[in-house]
């Protein structure tokens, strides 16, 4: 099979491509990326207007299968990636049971290739259980497919467990992606704390729970030589001293979601629950801090911490509803607000949500070199769309962004060399 | 032109208008006269169903609304949580639903989760009135105490009002804030320094930890009930403690101004929060608030459930 993707303008951050140019796919690899290229082709995409760029990844979701079927499905959860745009996802292991063994990881990977959807890069837990105790077996784990590994969800409390295995992940090269939370102080809130949750009446939860874990992180990176990504990151104060710890040279990387440089605590008045997330949505100034962190390199990688729920789990009083929100589906459109505010051009964009995410999971990706697997992922930046519950792919449906205008948004997505989604709709086998 | 009860719902003070304000203490006014009639009874709410719904203990409150529905002639039926189906797992939602399908007029609820009065009033047609919800607001309690304030002080503009205590988990001291806020009360929150919510000042206090150097100026002592399990999450690390930082005492009281008027939403914690001396004694407006109550809760009932309803 053999594909031309015409007239597209190709941005390809690390072969410092940026410029109108036809992408030529043979055998499910990139063949040529050219001003011109007349090959003849079995199948032309027109991409004038679009931008072209490698696939892109997002390197914190969750699947919820297995165990949470009612939330999301493997299925499920890659249809809503490619219409988001993305090649490749990392399901974080807070499954039921718990991803901690080799032949969970291998469960994910198989079910993705049975889907032909998207591909998905599985994490497997640091702990048993996730439970902070006992180390799993990470040998075995990137054997299975591991590409990282996570005891998301959760903090590794107890400094030395996560000491070892900071030191031991340095064998295999594994990075390890830290959910930074003080479960002293973070005391059972369910906001972030501050004047909004004064007035609300709810618990909140200290910016700090989440900079003193950094700040300790950054010690344990430094003293064991390990490579940590931080998850998720919300506060000014996380990103002060990542920013000082990169600048002295720690193994240390972030990311952040869309929610946190688009939304305040304030989106949590009148108790929407479909702002309720772990961390919490913090306040202006940490919104502005965040985009000065994407800009400066502070924050590696745009992430979703995609995390579905039923609505009849959302639909509860504030306290009961759990933390999480969706965001495969509106990452793209979110983030391209940030080059439309000039806080990114286009390629940091692509470097975020593709390059960088590769570069951290040391997975061939992220790149359209020739011989390169052809994950590929085309986008027209001002197509206009409103997010509607009902065209979601996601099974849950818990967005703060429902009935939000949106500008820019995937139209096609190459997973190896095979379109599967097209025009925007999805290509069932 | 006067001022007309729009609201379905009865959720907070925050919500309220000075002049909705004002309107209900007017109402409460003509209620409070019926409490001491021979027949204390009007057929203001005849034919009308109000459901007391509590999911946390109350005997004050409960009793409260059962008292001004029963004077106003409505139909009450009570709801508590233990021994009913929410012990066996079923939503907020579904109880309401299940309450409103046998045509209740007026859901009143007390329920352990702040916002879950808003959340309610989303989800049923019949009015809701908040009866305290986590440590939002106790909106009903809000109005009964600046009533009682403006009973005593005749106006409550340039008051000098001083909320004692827990502030952090007072639903209570919530309510009051934003009424006395908006008749233009001057307001002091005191307590120990892990009990005062951050960013409080935005609500346009003063905040103080020493009683002593406040008492002198104050109006009004509004004394919250401290929770005495609040001390094992280390916001204080004793009752003896606090009752000899916070407690008004009967030396303290002799610093206050003569005129004070002495508050507390119950129940007392005597000799912690105050001293049975000062709760019993002539300056105290306790059992004043319990009677006001009363008129207030009938006034908001009156109001809600006879709302002009949108189909």
């Amino acid at each position: 099979m053999k594909i031309l993707i015409k007239g597209g303008h190709v941005i390809d951050p690390k072969n410092k491509i940026d410029g109108l140019m036809d992408v030529f796919i043979e055998d499910q690899r990139i063949k040529k990326v050219a001003k011109s290229v007349s090959e003849k082709a079995d199948k032309q995409i027109d991409a004038r207007g679009k931008i072209v760029c490698p696939g892109l990844i997002d390197v914190h979701v969750h699947l919820r299968q297995p165990g949470y079927e009612y939330k999301e499905t493997i299925e499920t959860g890659l249809r809503a990636a490619l219409k988001g745009g993305f090649t490749g996802v990392c399901p974080m292991p807070n499954t039921n049971p718990i991803a901690d063994r080799r032949s969970d990881m291998e469960f994910l990977i198989g079910e993705a290739k049975r889907l032909a959807l998207g591909r998905i890069w599985p994490v497997g837990a640091v702990t048993l259980k996730e439970e902070g105790k006992e180390l799993t077996e990470f040998g075995e784990l990137k054997k299975g497919g591991a590409v990282a590994l996570s005891d998301d969800g959760h903090s590794i409390s107890d400094s030395n467990i996560l000491r070892r295995a900071c030191e031991y992940s340095r064998k295999f090269d594994l990075v390890i992606m830290v959910h930074c939370q003080d479960e002293g102080l973070f005391c059972g809130g369910c906001m972030n704390e501050g004047f909004m949750s004064t007035r609300l009446g709810l618990p909140g939860i200290p910016a700090e729970s989440e900079s003193v874990e950094v700040a300790r992180d950054i010690q344990l990176a430094d003293l064991t030589g390990a490579r940590l990504h931080f998850c998720h990151i919300s506060s000014k104060k996380s990103l002060d001293l990542i920013r000082q710890a990169k600048a002295q040279g720690s193994r240390v990387t972030a990311e952040t979601c869309p929610h946190y440089f688009h939304l305040t605590d304030e989106s949590v008045l009148h108790y929407n629950t479909n702002a309720k997330m772990n961390p919490p949505l913090r306040t202006q100034e940490d919104v502005d801090a965040i985009k000065r962190s994407l800009k400066d390199g502070t924050i590696d990688i745009i992430s979703t911490d995609h995390a579905p729920h039923a609505e009849s789990e959302k639909d509860a009083e504030f306290d009961k509803a759990p933390f999480g929100i969706i965001g495969l589906e509106t990452s793209l459109s979110l983030s391209l607000r940030l080059v439309e505010e000039k806080v990114l051009s286009l390629a940091e964009l692509v470097t975020k949500m593709s390059v960088k995410p590769a570069e951290i999971l040391r997975i061939d990706r992220g790149h359209l070199s020739q011989d390169s697997v052809a994950d590929v992922t085309i986008f027209d930046p001002g197509l206009e769309w409103i997010v509607e519950k009902e065209k979601l792919e996601s099974k849950s449906k818990n967005s703060p962004f429902l009935g939000w205008r949106m500008k820019g948004r995937a139209t096609d997505v190459l997973v190896e060399g095979r379109s599967v989604l097209e025009d925007g709709v999805i290509l069932d086998k | 032109m006067k001022t007309q009860w729009t609201k379905k719902d009865f959720l907070s003070v925050e919500e309220l208008s000075r002049e909705e304000i004002e309107l209900i203490f007017t109402t409460t006014e003509s209620f409070k006269e019926v409490s001491t009639r021979d027949v204390k009874k009007v057929p203001a709410l005849r034919g009308k169903t109000i459901a007391n719904l509590f999911f946390e203990p109350s005997t004050r409150t409960r009793t409260s609304f059962e008292v001004a529905a029963k004077r106003l002639s409505a139909d009450i039926i009570n709801f508590s949580s233990s021994g009913s189906s929410t012990s066996k797992g079923e939503s907020l939602t579904d109880t309401a639903k299940n309450i409103e399908a046998m045509h209740v007029d007026t859901i009143v609820m007390r329920h352990p989760s702040s916002g879950s009065a808003e959340y309610l009033a989303r989800c049923v047609k019949a009015g809701v009135i908040n009866a305290g919800d986590g440590i939002h607001e106790h909106p009903t309690q809000g109005l009964l105490d600046i009533f009682t304030m403006k009973e005593n002080k005749k106006s409550i503009e340039g008051l000098r009002v001083c909320l004692v205590g827990d502030i952090l988990h007072s639903r209570v001291a919530r309510s009051n804030i934003w009424g006395l806020k908006k008749l233009g009360a001057r307001i002091t929150v005191c307590g120990p320094p892990t009990l005062i919510p951050p960013g409080i000042e935005k609500l346009g206090v003063e905040v103080s930890y020493d009683i002593d150097s406040v008492i002198k100026d104050q109006d009004v002592l509004n004394i919250l009930r401290i929770q005495l399990e609040r001390q094992k999450g280390a916001f204080f690390p004793s009752i003896r403690e606090y009752a000899a930082e916070f407690g008004i005492s009967t030396d303290r009281m002799k610093k206050a101004k003569k005129d004070v008027i002495i508050m507390h939403p119950g129940p007392i914690n005597r000799g912690v929060e105050l001293a049975s001396e000062v709760a019993d004694g002539p300056r105290s407006v306790i059992l004043d608030q319990v009677t006001n109550g009363v008129a207030v809760r009938m006034a908001i009932l009156f109001h809600t459930t006879l709302v002009e309803r949108k189909s």
